[in-house]
């Protein structure tokens, strides 16, 4: 067994034993990093891996959290077909918007995608009736359960997050080290050259924005249902940001990264908010001594200075 | 077909909106044309444009006319300071490369609308307008402040447009657009060109701001719309090329005062929103850019 899976393993056991230990306020936040970090891990694969900096991918984590939340509200769906249908809707959008946005590149993808994700963001605010709009809605208790698992419940949602968060993290590890990966990669480093290889740049990119789209689809629909809410602020230009920013804390391109961003970054601000309103403040200055420097985030500068095994 | 009074007075609504959108996308036009630096944290320079003028003119005694004329002066030069020390204590320490320039200005961003909450705090207040002047229409009454800020925005654009195109300031700015190498082999001073774009970009933003805060309150929310729709307004017109740019802001300027005096503004949002996400797509180049 090769130290990489070893240590990706090891995070997954450390997981599980932080379910037993934590007491009940580090119990909650962790289950809501793990959901997050693997929205941060879809925004990785686009970003990190491929190099697609996008602006818009709340509208996969809306679009998920919409198409479950709102087969189970509205449609009387059970909560495990409806939570299946979260990575559906995400990736669906995410091949649709790509078809579209992927035809421009660098700055010009970054805007389109801003602004398909605010066109959804204003089609959710427009069927408020449906949606109710900015205020959401709540999903009721009795409709978060599968079979006789009560996802509301403190250590049944614990484990349902790490269950997910340990599919989309090995998941996420074979797809990097697998040849698509490798060719992702390749598309970051130098789309011409590997144009010119043979490879075709399109596919690729909307290969992996497709399953980033999966990705995020399923962190907003097992967001929505564990937490009990789903509402528009999900879906809204600052949740497009977050990702970047967990992404780009924890190092662009590492498979660990998304994980180790969101969890630093979650309670950075929860620290921050003890002391002071400001903590959008913490966020704006995060993203400007990053960019300064440690443009490759924590673990990508461990990697530079040493640790090269590092996925 | 008889005259509809209410399209008269959102014709003269759309030509105040699309003059104040122009002034402020310019602004953003000139730094993207220059620098090639996407820069979100434009909207916020816009905010602070407001957010200073309503101090100044609270802080300055005497007739609302002086106040506002302080406003008018103080607070378009501040913002651009403040814009020039961004563009050398971040942009230019990122070489100017496009990734980190957005990640940076989303950081400006947050900083600036983060501050103005802290220090202004979350109320919308008013500026005063410098002078009363009601228009008496036969069906309405109208302020004439409206057409003053109309005539301001005509007479900055246009000095811009000499600046540019009339001065060796201007000269310098256009040669380093086009080419940057060759300008720095030249002797030009690319980084005092940066800055002083970068500066230029940010008074103009603020400059439209002062003029529409006695119509709009200031608040530390505000810049999120003239963002977007600046945004609008630049891809539309073609990315860099200013011309576009003013055509498209008195295009959207007035079909946005028009549709949603009509129809619903949010779905005249909608459609405007994926309108210019498509233009982006197969129109590169905007509208009516050839060149960008």
């Amino acid at each position: 067994m090769s130290r990489v899976i070893a240590l990706h393993l090891a995070v997954l056991a450390g997981l599980l034993a932080l379910g037993f230990l934590l007491p009940a306020y580090h119990h909650t936040n962790t289950a809501r990093i793990m959901v997050l970090a693997v929205y941060a891990m879809g925004y990785n694969i686009a970003f990190g891996y491929t190099g697609l900096l996008s602006l818009g991918h709340a509208m996969f984590f809306g679009a998920g959290m919409y198409a479950t939340g709102l087969l189970i509200q509205m449609g009387g769906w059970p909560a495990g077909p409806a939570l299946a249908m979260g990575p559906l809707a995400g990736a669906a959008l995410a091949f649709g918007a790509g078809l579209l946005a992927l035809r421009t590149a660098g700055v010009s993808f970054m805007i389109v995608m801003l602004m398909f994700a605010q066109t959804g963001y204003l089609v959710i605010l427009y069927f408020t009736r449906w949606t109710r709009g900015e205020e959401g809605f709540v999903l009721r208790q009795s409709l978060r359960r599968i079979g006789e698992f009560d996802l509301s419940a403190e250590s049944t949602r614990y484990f349902a997050a790490l269950l997910l968060f340990s599919v989309a993290l090995l998941a996420q590890l074979w797809l990097v080290r697998s040849r698509v990966g490798r060719v992702m990669i390749a598309m970051r480093e130098n789309e011409e050259r590997s144009r010119m290889l043979g490879y075709d740049p399109f596919r690729t990119k909307l290969l992996a924005l497709t399953v980033s789209g999966a990705y995020s689809g399923a962190a907003g629909a097992a967001y929505g249902v564990m937490f009990g809410y789903v509402g528009a602020s999900f879906a809204a230009i600052p949740f497009s940001i977050l990702p970047l920013l967990w992404v780009l804390t924890g190092g662009a391109g590492t498979t660990l990264g998304p994980l180790l961003g969101a969890a630093l970054m979650f309670y950075l601000v929860d620290i921050a908010s003890g002391y002071t309103t400001a903590h959008q403040l913490v966020v704006g200055a995060a993203l400007l001594l990053l960019v300064l420097f440690a443009p490759r985030g924590i673990l990508g500068t461990l990697r530079e200075r040493g640790v090269k095994w590092l996925p | 077909m008889s005259f509809d009074p209410y399209l008269l007075l959102a014709l003269m609504e759309g030509t105040r909106t699309a003059a104040v959108l122009a002034l402020t996308a310019v602004g953003l036009s000139l730094v993207f044309g220059v620098m090639r630096v996407v820069n979100v944290a434009h909207g916020e320079f816009f905010m602070l444009g407001a957010v200073l003028a309503w101090i100044v003119s609270t802080a300055v005694p005497g007739p609302a006319w002086l106040a506002f004329a302080a406003a008018l002066v103080v607070a378009p030069l501040v913002v651009a300071g403040v814009a020039a020390l961004a563009d050398t204590l971040v942009l230019k320490r990122l070489g100017y490369e496009p990734e980190g320039t957005i990640v940076a200005t989303i950081g400006l961003m947050y900083i600036l609308q983060q501050s103005a909450l802290s220090l202004y705090g979350p109320d919308a207040r008013p500026v005063v307008a410098p002078f009363s002047w009601q228009l008496e229409f036969p069906w309405f009454g109208y302020s004439g402040y409206n057409f003053v800020v109309v005539i301001a925005a005509v007479l900055v654009l246009a000095l811009v447009w000499l600046f540019m195109n009339r001065t060796r300031a201007g000269l310098v700015m256009r040669a380093t657009q086009i080419d940057r190498d060759t300008a720095q082999a030249f002797g030009i001073n690319v980084d005092r060109v940066y800055a002083l774009v970068f500066a230029l970009g940010a008074g103009l933003a603020a400059l439209a701001a002062v003029l529409i805060v006695p119509i709009q309150q200031a608040h530390y929310l505000m810049g999120h719309d003239p963002l977007l729709l600046s945004f609008t307004v630049v891809i539309i017109g073609g990315l860099g090329s200013i011309r576009g740019t003013l055509v498209a802001a008195l295009l959207i300027g007035l079909s946005d005062g028009i549709i949603s005096f009509y129809w619903s503004p949010l779905l005249a949002k909608i459609i405007a929103t994926l309108f210019v996400a498509l233009v982006l797509v197969f129109r590169p180049q905007g509208l009516f850019g050839a060149r960008a």
